[in-house]
């Protein structure tokens, strides 16, 4: 058919700029309208109303943000490594966005006969009649997750600063342990599934009219496994690595204009990954009633549960204080280790009587 | 107590309070409710269009901040009344001492609380500006 590039039809390509571009698009709004919304929600957790003046009910406050955030004077601290202190916020930024390239948001939609998956990584085979996914999504997503902290650890470092090198070394210190937790809660999962593509992953759940989520078969390993990325994307009641009451605002502390908002941008951006990869392996992705019938339908109940996540991450962030560092290291090697260790034993085990 | 219930007892609270009301006050379009007995701006009662201030000194003497500047004179009647009347409203207290030692009600405090300006001798308001219109 038509045109084809390196054995692909130009419909391939359309489709694949086409998904990175919605997707991307997609991430950096609920990035800047995430700022917005946790804010107008720990307001009104507080009786307080949040942004009321940007526009009504303060709608383009992210915006007036954004823009007061880029004018702002760039600061490099004369005593800083330049390069590293540069290069340090997009080392943290690139990977929180290219999460998103192994997620399914949808099934296959058919656009002028072409069959897309809803997915950036992936096409569909029309010979074979089934979709080709990264077969390692989640170790590609664990990879580039972990790659997130160089992004801090070099921010920390090059600030020469001893705040930053403090929430440097405790966000090396969180991420290493608390990856391992993240890590274990999931391989029971995979125990399950037998696949890491995530595709497949959310297929497996579609039984019961969308409903057989992982989360109901593996709830300790959901439970543990959100909470423990929580931990890894610094979130409260995690967020050691910038503690405004301990180290001013950790290895952000020197960072200032478009540098110190791109650090933010990955936080959120993290956060919205995070929920993501949290939906597709424990919350059915996006399986729903009525979702295989109406393609469409996959991308709106997707969205629906990462938000819903998402407003679970600032539910807690109102309502719990920071832990303590050697709590957060307890609990981490202590009860979630242990516990991820037992869950993968009790899994096997039942997994081989049945 | 194991650690999960106090947890889920905070979320429960959190999540209650985000129904509630709002208390904040939108303030410049919203105005706050000020109280009758408020003690705010000073004002000079007027009586028979003059000030009723018999300058007897009472308040510059009463007054902890000591903001009150008073100076008497003798007008066309051979009655005594102030000629200067300033209170420093940086140095004031707003106790309202000044109200209650007056003799003469001639003084009282307003529901007047914006007193902020740009300069530091816009703060001392005169017996021109603190009559009462």
């Amino acid at each position: 058919m038509g045109i084809e590039i390196l054995g692909l039809p130009l419909m391939y390509y359309i489709a694949m700029v086409a998904k990175v571009l919605v997707a991307f698009v997609f991430v950096l709004l609920t990035v800047a309208y995430a700022t917005y919304a946790e804010r107008k929600i720990i307001g009104h957790m507080q009786v307080r109303l949040g942004p009321m003046r940007t526009g009504w009910h303060g709608l383009l406050q992210p915006i007036a943000d954004g823009v007061k955030l880029f004018f702002k004077e760039e600061i490099v601290p004369s005593q800083a490594s330049t390069f590293a202190f540069l290069v340090a916020p997009l080392i943290a930024l690139i990977p929180a966005f290219i999460t998103f390239a192994v997620i399914p948001f949808g099934g296959v939609i058919e656009v002028a006969g072409y069959k897309i998956p809803l997915q950036i990584a992936a096409y569909y085979d029309t010979a074979a009649g089934q979709v080709f996914d990264v077969n390692v999504g989640v170790l590609y997503i664990l990879a580039m997750s972990s790659l997130g902290v160089y992004g801090i650890v070099l921010a920390g470092w090059a600030s020469n600063s001893k705040y930053s090198l403090m929430g440097g070394l405790r966000a090396s210190a969180q991420m290493i342990s608390y990856e391992l937790a993240a890590g274990l809660s999931i391989i029971a999962v995979f125990m399950l599934s037998g696949t890491l593509s995530l595709t497949k992953i959310v297929e497996l759940q579609s039984g019961f009219g969308g409903f057989e989520w992982y989360l109901f078969k593996q709830p300790l390993a959901a439970f543990m496994f959100f909470i423990c990325s929580l931990a890894e994307i610094n979130r409260t009641p995690f967020d050691l690595p910038e503690a405004e009451t301990e180290l001013v605002s950790g290895f952000c502390t020197e960072y200032s204009s478009m540098k110190y908002a791109m650090f933010f941008m990955a936080e959120y951006a993290n956060m919205v990954t995070v929920c993501a990869l949290t939906v597709t392996l424990f919350l059915g992705g996006w399986n729903g009633p009525m979702a295989v019938a109406i393609p469409l339908l996959g991308p709106v109940y997707f969205v629906a549960k990462v938000y819903f996540l998402m407003f679970v991450c600032m539910w807690i962030r109102a309502t719990l204080p920071r832990y303590r560092y050697d709590q957060l290291m307890h609990l981490g090697w202590k009860v979630f280790i242990p516990v991820a260790l037992v869950n993968i034993i009790v899994t096997g085990i039942i997994g081989y009587l049945i | 107590m194991n650690p999960i219930t106090p947890i889920i007892n905070g979320m429960k609270i959190t999540l209650k309070h985000m129904f509630m009301k709002p208390v904040t006050l939108q303030y410049p379009t919203e105005r706050p409710k000020v109280a009758k007995r408020f003690r705010g701006l000073h004002a000079l009662n007027v009586s028979h269009d003059k000030a009723k201030c018999v300058a007897c000194y009472l308040c510059p003497t009463v007054c902890p901040a000591k903001c009150i500047t008073v100076e008497a004179a003798e007008d066309a009647n051979h009655d005594k009344y102030a000629s200067v009347y300033e209170i420093d409203m940086l140095r004031c207290i707003f106790c309202g001492y000044c109200v209650e030692a007056c003799p003469v009600d001639a003084v009282k405090m307003t529901e007047e609380f914006e007193l902020a300006n740009y300069n530091r001798k816009d703060f001392i308001y005169s017996k021109e500006r603190l009559l009462v219109k």
